[in-house]
């Protein structure tokens, strides 16, 4: 089934939307990472085997021949709701199945694809309100699902589900009716930024590509989402990995190139079985090879997994590592859409951000900027994870406030906790807290309280989270994933590293703020690389932020958070305390002392806060406090 | 186990890189995969074969993580520390994980190759945190009990196949 012409590709599309519409009930199941951990996969073959054990007629992929009615059961990418998982999700009707086991599949056959009735036990409840539908649960209200649109919505290892559903469209009008010229300058007029954290303008970048003189050129894609936290790139990789083909092959026509890297990272392996098995299917219609639907336009698609390096989301990193070398970032300029990967101009940008492209082409850059806000057009996906009732991936338009994320959509902060503050761009990012609630998250507003978007991990902490703590394990991250070659960030992150351990292991003293914002100051201003430029930004807004916990660690020894173990107090209650002295012996600092018979004291400055001594008294006597 | 390296098997997986220079860290993770770790005897003839200095091998090697000089156990365990899974109490499990194995952060792998235990930084399932992974399967919203039944479950597994 080879399309050689763009009749083909619309005939294709026909007959499959066709075929898509022959499907009366549609079961998605999610087989995204987390759902599958939960079983999903096992429950998936179970609705198969109960449906046809039923007489129905069953469909796992679109079929090639026309056909009669059918109940499909398809595997499906990421929902988003992942706390939820297991997810099942019903079509027509609409209703969202959450913490699916396989002993329901039987009711969910009998019940609901039979009968078409609602199993209200399974369905998502807050607050005493079930909600059957997917659309009605506050999480998917809030949301404005672009470039999430499929995932959830469809058989993700499917090309003719996505032809079914209008895919290649905006490939075909790029190739057939645009110039060049035509795809940029609608790219630059929808305002679309990077989206995997510098956000840098896409059209700027491919009109600079494009004037290029040397050939060949290259289209590189950054899968190597390696903040913490971070799983909205996983997500369409797994979840509509042709979106992002799409969105590629669009680039190609635009800059003049035929080559094309995804570099994925070691820790995804389900996102590459994903995209090879789309870049295959591809190939075998056509879509991607030599003399693309009849036209002189090549393209192909290669995948590099990651090997394990955070410093690899960096553009000169990833084509260096692309080239099977060491990832270390060299010094720009020149930039990466000069001299790239091979020393080739290349087009580099994110997964969301090709994801991106598809629909700018097909419904115009109007389109595009009637989300979001001037200066920060479009929606954000984002990851939504740390302390809060609903962890999962959400997209909302670029403006969004904090409150809508964490407390709309979010749900909130559980078990009647306070939200303290939320880490937003991983450890290249900063802090925001309650007063940034209101704030409009948009690329330019985030800059200047000393945050960034990132590539859009947003971890929330509640109250019992510790600042310096939370600072100190970025660092740490940081410090080990540095890659050496500069001195400001190999050195620097260390020492910086080494004065926050002393901070929360109670050692530190009050100038030691005024030397990590120093040295803070040396390292982003003169690191080779973004990963070093930005590495101290969680201590800076920490300590600009909540520079009063830092005090209470180096000034009280006390950890507001009550987190860091050095910092607990042990103290020994006179009227329970019979003299016993059990808990002197097991002291391994001989911080404990007394008179047998009578109340024994700790000595804090000796106490190495082991609790051994609570382990040892037989009366309860000792306390441990923060 | 791993099975004895054999410059048969280095040739054949060279040779579905089409021996190409650029594919080395391809090349490696094959080899990685085979072994489990990356052989030294490997070093030379992949040298030859692509035509990439030794010296640049073993500097490939040594940057990433993933690669290991060591042999490493038939199961691997991969406990997540990123920061989502960091702030619902990833490290008790790291803990009792390496208590159940005699491990510690020198020390990661078994003397009998059946377990490595590693960390990692962020496995991308925050919404299920914490979570690790055995040997790419991952496993949700893990507890220190939960992980060591599964450590049990996995040495009768390990038991039975070197029987």
């Amino acid at each position: 089934m080879r399309l050689t012409s763009r009749a083909d590709l619309q005939q294709a599309r026909r007959f499959y939307s066709q075929a898509l519409s022959q499907q009366t009930t549609k079961i998605l199941v999610c087989a995204g990472t987390g759902c599958i951990a939960g079983g999903s996969l096992v429950i998936r073959d179970h609705l198969i085997e109960l449906l046809k054990a039923k007489g129905q007629n069953v469909a796992v992929t679109l079929a090639d021949e026309p056909h009669g009615p059918e109940i499909s059961v398809k595997s499906s990418g990421c929902h988003g709701f992942c706390e939820m998982g297991p997810l099942v999700r019903i079509e027509p009707s609409g209703y969202l199945y959450i913490k699916v086991k396989p002993e329901d599949c039987a009711e969910i056959v009998e019940e609901t694809v039979i009968n078409g009735r609602h199993i209200p036990r399974l369905a998502y409840s807050f607050n005493e309100k079930i909600f059957p539908k997917q659309d009605e649960i506050p999480f998917y209200k809030q949301q404005t699902r672009l470039v999430l649109e499929h995932c959830g919505h469809i058989d993700a290892t499917s090309v003719k589900e996505y032809l079914g559903l209008g895919g290649y469209s905006a490939f075909e009008k790029a190739l057939f009716d645009l110039s060049p010229d035509d795809i940029i300058k609608e790219l630059s007029d929808s305002g679309l930024r990077g989206r995997g954290g510098g956000g840098f303008p896409a059209g700027k970048k491919w009109a600079e590509v494009q004037r290029q003189k040397a050939k060949p050129k290259y289209v590189v894609c950054n899968g190597d989402e390696g903040d913490p936290g971070a799983f909205m790139d996983r997500s369409v990789m797994e979840g509509d990995p042709h979106r992002m083909l799409e969105g590629m092959l669009i680039s190609g026509i635009a800059c003049d190139a035929s080559e094309a890297y995804i570099y994925v990272r070691a820790e995804y392996p389900m996102a590459v079985n994903r995209l090879k098995l789309a870049i295959e299917e591809a190939t075998e219609r056509g879509l991607l090879g030599d003399n693309i639907l009849g036209s002189n336009f090549s393209f192909r698609i290669r995948i590099n997994r990651g090997a394990g390096a955070f410093v690899c989301g960096e553009g000169s990193a990833l084509t260096s590592s692309i080239e099977g070398k060491r990832g270390m970032p060299r010094v720009k300029p020149p930039r990466t859409a000069e001299k790239g990967l091979f020393g080739q101009p290349t087009v580099l940008n994110n997964v969301e951000t090709f994801a991106n492209v598809p629909e700018i082409i097909n419904k115009g850059a109007k389109w595009h900027r009637s989300f979001g806000t001037a200066n920060s057009a479009g929606t954000k996906a984002f990851a939504l994870t740390g302390n809060i009732r609903n962890t999962g991936l959400i997209e909302v338009p670029m403006g969004s406030t904090l409150r809508t994320i964490i407390y709309d959509i979010g749900g909130g902060i559980p078990d009647d906790k306070d939200f303290k503050a939320v880490q937003i761009g991983g450890p290249s990012g900063g802090c925001l807290t309650k007063e940034h609630l209101d704030l409009p998250l948009d690329f330019d507003s985030l800059k200047k309280v000393g945050a960034m978007i990132g590539s859009g991990g947003l971890v929330v902490m509640d109250s019992e989270t510790c600042m310096v703590e939370v600072a100190r394990f970025f660092m740490n991250f940081i410090q080990s994933e540095s890659c050496g070659k500069c001195v400001p960030c190999r050195e620097g992150t260390k020492r910086m590293l080494m004065i926050l351990e002393r901070i929360v292991t109670g050692r530190g003293a009050i100038r030691d703020l005024d030397l990590l914002l120093e040295l803070a100051d040396t390292v982003s201003n003169t690191a080779l690389c973004g990963l070093g430029k930005t590495a101290p930004n969680p201590v800076v807004s920490t300590i600009r932020n909540f520079r009063s916990e830092y005090e209470a660690h180096i000034l009280e020894r006390r950890c507001p958070g009550r987190v860091c173990a050095k910092m607990k107090r042990f103290s020994i209650e006179a009227d329970k305390c019979k003299g016993c002295s059990k808990c002197a012996q097991a002291c391994p600092s001989a911080a404990i002392s007394g008179k047998v018979k009578e109340p024994f004291v700790i000595d804090l400055d000796k106490c190495v806060r082991c609790g051994a001594c609570i382990n040892a008294c037989k009366f309860q006597a000792i306390q441990e406090s923060w | 186990m791993s099975q004895e390296f054999t410059t048969q098997v280095l040739d054949e997986i060279i040779g579905a890189h089409h021996n190409s220079p650029s594919a080395v860290i391809a090349i490696l993770q094959d080899i990685q995969e085979r072994y489990h770790y990356i052989p030294k005897a490997a070093f030379t003839p992949l040298s030859r074969r692509v035509g990439v200095s030794e010296a640049s091998i073993y500097s490939v090697v040594t940057f990433y993580e993933n690669f290991s000089l060591e042999p490493k156990g038939r199961f691997i365990f991969k406990v997540c520390d990123g920061t989502a899974c960091h702030v619902r109490k990833s490290m008790p499990i790291l803990e009792r994980l390496r208590k159940e194995l005699a491990l510690t952060s020198d020390q990661v792998t078994t003397p009998d190759l059946g377990f490595t235990v590693e960390t990692v930084s962020c496995l991308g399932a925050c919404g299920l945190a914490p979570v690790l992974t055995v040997n790419d399967k991952v496993y949700p919203a893990m507890t220190p009990n939960k992980v060591s039944a599964l450590v049990a479950e996995l040495k009768e597994e390990l038991s039975h196949e070197t029987n």
